[in-house]
C-alpha cells in the first residue's frame, strides 16, 4: 500500500505474571479501511486492542498514531488523541438518558457566568447534537432523546455506541465485538453502520469471532496467534476455511502474507 | 441506513430472505402501552412521584383526622424542625446511596464534628468561628477515609462504613470524655455554635436556620445533581462503574470526592444539631444512620445505586416527619409510628423493584 499507516504499533509486549499476553505484537491500520482482528480465544487481541484504545498500558513497544509517538495512560487519553472505542460491553450508562451517555465525560456547558462559575450543563446544545448525530446515521428513529438507555433494546444500544464513537472518533474507531449480543437482523443494521462510518472515511478496526461478518465487511483481515500478528490476509483472496486454518495453527500462512 | 450507498451484502444464503422482512429494528416503541405501564415509564422517569403522592396524601389524611390542630402553620414548619437534620444527613446518604455504596457512619461523623466545635472552643480556647471550621473540617476527613478505602483498597462501602461507625462513635466518647457541654456556657460563650437553632417566624409559622440550611442544601444538591457534569458522573458511577471509567469518568477520584463531601455535610448537621439541641453532647443523634437511610429508601432512591433523585429524599424524611407528629397528634402509641415506617420501607423497595423492570 502506497499510503502511510494512520496507526502503527510495533513490538507490544504485555505480561500479566508468568502469562505473555502480547510477545512483540504489530500491528497497522490504513486511512478509510476496515481491518478485522481475529484469533483464537488467548491469542491476545483483546490485550492489543486495550493497549491501542489506551486501557491498559504494554511493558514494551511503541504506539504510533500519524507517525507521532504516543503513550496512553487511560482510555480518555487515546479518546482525546481522536481514537474511540465501542467496547464490547458498550460501556453505556442505562439510567441515564441517550444524550447524556453520548456526551459523557465530554459535557458541554453553558456558555457565559452559568457554565463557568454554576458549571451548568448546556442540555439543549447536547440534546441538538445528538439527535443530529443519531439522524445522520439513520437511527433517528429514536423519538425520544432523554429516554434512558435501558428502555431500548439491544440493537438500538448498539446503535447508540456507535454513534458516539462515530461522533466523537475523529481519527480511528475501534469496535470489539459488535454483533456479539446481537440477533441476525440487529446484527445485520451494525453491519450497515460499519459500512456508513467508513463511508465517511474513518478507518474502522474491527474485533470479532463471526467469520461470515469479518469477510463480508473487513478490507484486510489481521490474524493473530500467541500473542503477536501471525499474518494479514486479503478476505478476497482467502476462504473463512484458510482464516480459521492459520488462526489455530492448523496451516502455516502464505509467505507473503507474513511479509505484510 | 436503507437508503445508504453502502448497504452491506449478505454474505450468507440464509440471511438473502432478511430482504423481505420487516425493517423496523430501530423504530422505538410506538406500541400500545397499557395504563400500568405508562404509570410505569412515568415512575421511572420521575423517581421521586411516588414519595410526593404519599407525602401529600399522608399530610391530607391527618388533617381531616385531626383537623386544624395538625393542619396548621405552626405544626407544619414544627415537622419541618424536626427533621431538618435528618434532611441534612439524608443529604449526605443520598450522595453516597447513589454511587451504589452505603454511609453508615454518617451519624457518628455528625456527633464526632460536633463534639469537635464545642470541645475546641470551651476545652482549648479556639475562636467559636476557627472551632467551627475544625468541626467541618474533622467530618470531611472521616469521609475522606471512607472514601479512600472505598476507591482505592476496594473494601464494600457497608464494611468500610461500619467500622467506621464503631471508630467514629469510640473517638467521640473517649476524647470527649463523655461530657456534655451545657446550652447556657455555649450561648454566653459561643453563641455560633448555636446559630442553626435561632428561629424567625412568618405569621404561626416558625422557621429556623437549621431549617434553611436543609432546604438551601437539597437545593444545591438537587442542581449540582441534575445540572453539572459532576452530577452526571455521579449517577453514572453508581450505575455501571465499568462503563462510567470506560466513558472517560475517574471513577475513583468520584467516590472519593462523594465520601468527603458526605462527610462534610454530616459534620454541617452536627452545627445544625448543636443548634437544635442547644447543647453539646456526645450522645445524641444515634439513630441519624438508620433515619437517613429510611428517608432515602422511602425516598423511592435505589439501593443498588444510580437511581432516584434528592428530592426523593427530602420528601421521605417529611413523610416520616408528618407520621410521627401525626401519630403523636392522635394519641397512638409511639410503635404504631415504627411499624408504619416499617411497612412503607418495604413498599418502597418493591416499588423501585418494580419501576427498574421497565426495560423488559
Amino acid at each position: 500500500m502506497a499510503q502511510e499507516p494512520i496507526l502503527t504499533a510495533r513490538g507490544l509486549v504485555k505480561r500479566y505474571g508468568r502469562v505473555t499476553a502480547l510477545d512483540r505484537a504489530d500491528f497497522d491500520l490504513y486511512p478509510g479501511e476496515i481491518l478485522a482482528v481475529i484469533g483464537d480465544n488467548g491469542a491476545g487481541k483483546s490485550s492489543m486492542i486495550k493497549a491501542i484504545s489506551g486501557a491498559m498500558t504494554p511493558d514494551q513497544g511503541e504506539i504510533r498514531l500519524e507517525g507521532k509517538r504516543v503513550h496512553f495512560r487511560s482510555p480518555m487519553e487515546a479518546r482525546k488523541a481522536g481514537i474511540e472505542t465501542v467496547y464490547q460491553n458498550l460501556a453505556l450508562s442505562p439510567a441515564l438518558s441517550i444524550a447524556d451517555n453520548m456526551f459523557l465525560g465530554r459535557e458541554i456547558r453553558k456558555p457565559g457566568i452559568m457554565g463557568k462559575w454554576f458549571r451548568s450543563l448546556d442540555r439543549a446544545a447536547m440534546e441538538k447534537q445528538a439527535r443530529e448525530k443519531l439522524t445522520e446515521l439513520g437511527l433517528m428513529t429514536i423519538q425520544n432523546i432523554n429516554q434512558a438507555v435501558e428502555t431500548l433494546s439491544g440493537g438500538q444500544r448498539q446503535g447508540v455506541a456507535v454513534a458516539r464513537a462515530a461522533a466523537f472518533g475523529s481519527k480511528v474507531v475501534i469496535m470489539d465485538e459488535p454483533t456479539a449480543a446481537l440477533g441476525v437482523k440487529e446484527s445485520r443494521r451494525v453491519l450497515e453502520l460499519i459500512l456508513d462510518v467508513r463511508g465517511r472515511g474513518l478507518p474502522i478496526v474491527l474485533i470479532s469471532h463471526n467469520m461470515p461478518h469479518v469477510f463480508e465487511v473487513a478490507d484486510r483481515i489481521h490474524i493473530h496467534r500467541l500473542g503477536r500478528r501471525l499474518c494479514i490476509i486479503n478476505p478476497k483472496d482467502y476462504t473463512m476455511s484458510d482464516a480459521v486454518a492459520f488462526m489455530t495453527g492448523a496451516k502455516e500462512p502464505p509467505r507473503e502474507a507474513i511479509a505484510a | 441506513m436503507g437508503d445508504s450507498t453502502t448497504t452491506a451484502q449478505p454474505s450468507q444464503d440464509f440471511e438473502k430472505v432478511l430482504v423481505d422482512s420487516s425493517t423496523e429494528v430501530a423504530s422505538f416503541d410506538s406500541h400500545h402501552k397499557t395504563p400500568l405501564q405508562h404509570l410505569q415509564h412515568f415512575l421511572h422517569s420521575n423517581p421521586a412521584a411516588v414519595p410526593l403522592i404519599v407525602l401529600i396524601l399522608s399530610v391530607i389524611i391527618f388533617g381531616v383526622l385531626l383537623g386544624g390542630k395538625f393542619f396548621s402553620a405552626f405544626t407544619m414548619t414544627l415537622i419541618l424542625q424536626q427533621m431538618a437534620i435528618v434532611g441534612i444527613v439524608g443529604a449526605a446518604q443520598t450522595l453516597v446511596i447513589l454511587t451504589a455504596g452505603i454511609d453508615l457512619s454518617v451519624g457518628a461523623i455528625m456527633v464526632l464534628s460536633s463534639v469537635v466545635m464545642g470541645q475546641f472552643a470551651f476545652r482549648y480556647g479556639v475562636p467559636p468561628v476557627l472551632s467551627v471550621l475544625c468541626g467541618l473540617g474533622v467530618g470531611a476527613l472521616c469521609g475522606y477515609i471512607n472514601g479512600t478505602l472505598v476507591a482505592r483498597m476496594k473494601l464494600p462501602p457497608f464494611i468500610v462504613t461500619l467500622g467506621m461507625w464503631q471508630i467514629v462513635l469510640a473517638s467521640n466518647f473517649l476524647y470527649s470524655a463523655n461530657e456534655t457541654i451545657r446550652a447556657q456556657a455555649i450561648a454566653a460563650d459561643a453563641p455560633i455554635l448555636q446559630f442553626f437553632g435561632q428561629n424567625f417566624r412568618i405569621g404561626n409559622a416558625v422557621f429556623t436556620y437549621g431549617v434553611v440550611a436543609m432546604v438551601l442544601l437539597v437545593a444545591l444538591l438537587w442542581y449540582a445533581l441534575n445540572r453539572t457534569a459532576w452530577g452526571r458522573y455521579v449517577y453514572a458511577v453508581g450505575d455501571d462503574p465499568e462503563a462510567a471509567q470506560l466513558s472517560g469518568v475517574n471513577v475513583k477520584r468520584m467516590l472519593i470526592s462523594i465520601y468527603t463531601l458526605s462527610g462534610l455535610i454530616c459534620a454541617l448537621a452536627g452545627w445544625a444539631l448543636i443548634g437544635r439541641i442547644g447543647s453539646v453532647s456526645p450522645t445524641a443523634g444515634q439513630f441519624a444512620n438508620i433515619e437517613s437511610i429510611t428517608a432515602v429508601v422511602i425516598g423511592g432512591i435505589s439501593l443498588f445505586g444510580g437511581r432516584g433523585s434528592i428530592m426523593g429524599m427530602l420528601f421521605g424524611a417529611l413523610i416520616v416527619g408528618v407520621f410521627s407528629l401525626g401519630l403523636r397528634l392522635m394519641g397512638t402509641d409511639p410503635q404504631w409510628t415504627y411499624l408504619l415506617i416499617g411497612l412503607l420501607i418495604i413498599i418502597a423497595v418493591a416499588i423501585d423493584q418494580w419501576i427498574r423492570k421497565v426495560a423488559a
